[in-house]
C-alpha cells in the first residue's frame, strides 16, 4: 500500500518522436478545449497562491524597500543568511525544533500502530466500533478549542491535573509556565488528539492482510502474540514506512498555530520554534527580508530531508513515495 | 468495562482453543483498550458536564463526571456575547462559501487530470504536486495576497489555501477508478461536449467523493485559525476561532483580582469557557458521524496508488 501517491505515471506515456506528440496534443486540444478551459482557474489558483510566493522567495536575497517592490529592491547577496547563521538565537532555534519535532515523532508515530495493533485483536465488534468513534473524535478539535482545554486541564489553581497531583500530596506545577515541561505538554497533548485519525491507516492494512496467513499461522499454533510479529507487523510494514517518510520531511514544518498559542512568556526558551520566530519577525516587526530567509532555509531544509528519507527508504524498503 | 466481560465467552467460538497465555493476552488487550477510551473520553466528557453546571460549582471544582447544580448560565453567557454571535455568522459564511468554491476548484483540477485524453497531465500533475513538496513560505505568500489587495477582506480566508493537492490527488484517483472510458466513449459519439459529460454524469456519479471533499474542506474551514490571524484586521471580520481565541486564550488569567463583587463575574467569566467549547464545537459534533464515515473513506481512497 502506498499512502500517497504523488507521482505521475510515466510508464503509460507511449514512446513517440516529439513531433508526433504536439500532432497528438493539438488534436486533444482542438477536440477537448473545454478540459483545458476547465483547469485554467485552478491552475491560476496554482501560480498565484503557490509559484509566484517561490518567485517571491528571491526576497531573502534583497533588502526590501515597500516603496519599490521586490524586484525593484537592491541585492545584498547573502547578507540576511549571514545575520541567520550569526544570530546566536538561530542555535536554540533549531534545537526547539529538531527537538520538539523529534519527541513527537517518537510518541505520534509508535502509538497508533500500537493502538491499531489492539484493536485489531478484539473480537467484539461493537467495541472495536466504539474505541475507534472516540478515539477518532478528538482529531476535529480546532487547535484554539484544542489549547484552551490544555489550559484548562493544567491551570496552576484550578486544573484537573493539579487538583490530582494536590491529592497524592503533591506540589502544583505550573505546566505551561516551565520551558522544561513544554515539550511534554505538546507532544502528549497531540498524541490525544491525533492518534485514532492516525490509526485508520494501519487498520486499513491490517484488514488487508491475507485471511490465508493467519490461518497458517494458527494451524502451526502460533500464539497471538507470534501472530502479531510474523503477520501484522510486516502487513503494516509499507503503510508505516510511507508514513514514516512524510513525517521526518515534515520535521522542520511543525504546525505554527499549536506552539504559538501554547506560548508565554515563561516558557519561550523552549517554545519559540522557526515558524514562530519567522511570524514573529517577519509580520509583527516587518523585517521580510530577514523572515523571508529563514523561511526558505527551512523549507530548503524540509526538501532535503524528504528527498534524502525518500531516497534510503527505496534502498532499503523498496517503498519510496516516488 | 462490559467490554472485559466479553472475554471469557470467547475461547470457545475458535475451532482451536486459545492457549492460557493467548487469554491473558487477549484480557492486558481489553484493559488497554478500555484505558485508552477512558483517557480520550473523560476531558470530553468533563467539559461538556462543566459547561452545564452552576459556575459557583465550577468555579470550587465540584465538578468531577457528571454536572453539578445544572444551569445554562455559561450558553446565557455565551450567547448574549456580540462577538461571538458575530465570529459564529462569519464562520458559517467563511465556511459555506470556501467549501463551494474549494470543492469546485478542486473537481476542476482533478476531473481533467484523471483523463486519458488529456494531454500534459503528467506535467500538470507534477506542476501541483511540487508544491506538495516545497512552499514559497510565509512572507513571500503573505506579499502576494497584499499585492492582490486581499488584506482585510473576506477572500484572505476564501482564496489562498482554496485547493489541498492531497484532496486533487484522492478525487483524481476516485474519477480514475469508477467512472468508466466506455462510459465516456459512448456520450462522446452521442455528441456529449466535456463540461456536460462532467456535469450530467460524472457529478451525479461521485457523490461518495463530492462528500469527502465538503467534509474535508468545510471542516479546516471551519477550524482554520492562521489566516484569519496573519490577514484580517478588522473585527467584524473575524470568524469564530479568532474572537475564540481572545476570549479564551489571552484572558486567560489564573490570577486573582480580590474585590469581592467581581467574584461572581468571574466565576461567569470561567464557566463561560466551558460553555464557549462545547458551542464551538457543535457543528462538527452534530456531523461528527458522516464526517467520520467520510473522512475514513478519503483516507482509504488516498492510499490507493492511482
Amino acid at each position: 500500500m502506498k499512502a500517497v501517491s504523488v507521482q505521475p505515471q510515466t510508464g503509460t506515456r507511449e514512446r513517440s518522436t516529439s513531433k508526433n506528440y504536439w500532432k497528438e496534443a493539438k488534436k486533444s486540444l482542438r477536440k477537448h478545449w473545454q478540459l483545458y478551459l476547465l483547469v485554467i482557474p485552478p491552475v491560476l489558483f496554482f501560480i498565484l497562491f503557490k509559484y509566484l510566493p517561490m518567485a517571491n522567495a528571491v526576497l531573502a536575497f534583497k533588502n526590501y524597500q515597500v516603496t519599490k517592490g521586490i524586484w525593484g529592491s537592491p541585492w545584498v547577496g547573502t547578507k540576511y543568511f549571514d545575520m541567520l547563521f550569526n544570530n546566536p538565537q538561530f542555535w536554540t532555534l533549531i534545537k526547539n525544533t529538531l527537538f520538539l519535532s523529534l519527541y513527537q515523532l517518537a510518541a505520534t508515530f509508535p502509538i497508533p500502530i500500537i493502538l491499531a495493533l489492539l484493536l485489531n485483536e478484539v473480537r467484539s465488534l461493537r467495541f472495536k466500533k466504539a474505541v475507534q468513534l472516540i478515539t477518532y473524535a478528538p482529531f476535529f478539535i480546532s487547535t484554539v478549542v484544542m489549547v484552551s482545554i490544555i489550559m484548562i486541564f493544567l491551570a496552576p489553581r484550578l486544573g484537573l491535573l493539579n487538583v490530582i497531583l494536590n491529592a497524592m500530596g503533591m506540589e502544583s506545577t505550573n505546566f505551561l509556565g516551565d520551558p522544561t515541561k513544554f515539550r511534554s505538554v505538546y507532544v502528549w497533548a497531540e498524541v490525544w488528539q491525533t492518534t485514532g485519525y492516525s490509526c485508520v491507516i494501519y487498520l486499513a492494512a491490517l484488514a488487508g492482510v491475507d485471511p490465508s496467513l493467519y490461518e497458517a499461522a494458527k494451524v502451526d499454533g502460533a500464539s497471538r502474540l507470534q501472530k502479531i510479529i510474523n503477520v501484522d507487523i510486516p502487513g503494516i510494514l509499507p503503510a508505516a514506512v510511507i508514513i514514516l517518510i512524510l513525517s521526518v520531511g515534515n520535521i522542520m514544518s511543525l504546525g505554527f498555530e499549536k506552539v504559538y498559542l501554547l506560548q508565554n512568556p515563561l516558557n519561550l526558551q523552549s517554545s519559540e520554534i522557526i515558524s514562530t520566530y519567522v511570524y514573529k519577525i517577519g509580520l509583527l516587526n516587518a523585517n521580510y527580508s530577514f523572515a523571508t530567509a529563514v523561511g526558505l532555509f527551512n523549507s530548503v531544509i524540509n526538501l532535503i530531508l524528504l528527498v534524502a528519507v525518500n531516497a534510503v527508504s527505496r534502498r532499503i524498503s523498496e517503498n519510496s513515495l516516488w | 468495562m462490559a467490554a472485559v466481560q466479553t472475554t471469557a465467552s470467547i475461547p470457545t467460538r475458535g475451532k482451536i482453543r486459545d492457549s492460557a497465555g493467548d487469554r491473558i493476552f487477549l484480557g492486558i488487550t481489553y484493559i488497554l483498550l478500555s484505558l485508552i477510551l477512558v483517557a480520550v473520553l473523560y476531558p470530553l466528557i468533563y467539559i461538556v458536564s462543566s459547561s452545564i453546571s452552576s459556575p459557583q460549582a465550577v468555579a470550587s471544582g465540584k465538578v468531577w463526571l457528571w454536572p453539578v447544580d445544572i444551569s445554562f448560565a455559561g450558553y446565557k453567557t455565551v450567547f448574549s456575547n456580540d462577538q461571538i454571535l458575530v465570529g459564529y455568522g462569519n464562520s458559517l459564511f467563511y465556511t459555506c462559501c470556501g467549501t463551494l468554491i474549494s470543492v469546485i476548484l478542486t473537481v476542476a483540477i482533478a476531473y481533467p487530470l484523471s483523463k486519458k485524453t488529456f494531454f500534459g497531465r503528467n506535467v500538470l500533475m507534477m506542476f501541483i504536486t511540487f508544491t506538495f513538496l516545497f512552499s514559497g513560505g510565509l512572507i513571500p505568500t503573505y506579499l502576494v495576497v497584499k499585492g492582490l489587495h486581499l488584506i482585510d477582506t473576506r477572500w484572505a480566508l476564501l482564496l489562498p489555501n482554496a485547493i489541498f493537492v492531497f484532496q486533487v490527488i484522492i478525487a483524481r484517483t476516485f474519477f480514475k477508478s469508477s467512472i468508466p472510458e466506455e462510459l465516456n466513449d459512448a456520450a462522446e459519439i452521442d455528441g456529449c461536449s466535456d463540461i456536460r459529460f462532467l456535469l450530467s454524469v460524472v457529478i451525479p456519479l461521485s457523490k461518495p467523493i463530492l462528500a469527502v471533499l465538503t467534509l474535508v474542506y468545510a471542516v479546516a474551514q471551519w477550524n482554520a485559525f492562521f489566516d484569519a490571524l496573519i490577514y484580517l484586521k478588522s473585527q467584524h471580520l473575524y470568524p469564530l476561532q479568532l474572537t475564540l481565541r481572545s476570549i479564551l486564550i489571552q484572558n486567560f488569567s489564573g490570577g486573582n483580582m480580590d474585590a469581592s463583587e467581581q467574584v461572581k463575574r468571574q466565576e461567569l467569566a470561567y464557566l463561560m469557557k466551558y460553555s464557549l467549547i462545547v458551542v464551538a464545537s457543535l457543528p462538527v459534533l452534530i456531523l461528527y458521524p458522516f464526517i467520520q464515515r467520510y473522512f475514513v473513506q478519503g483516507m482509504l481512497i488516498g492510499s490507493i496508488k492511482g
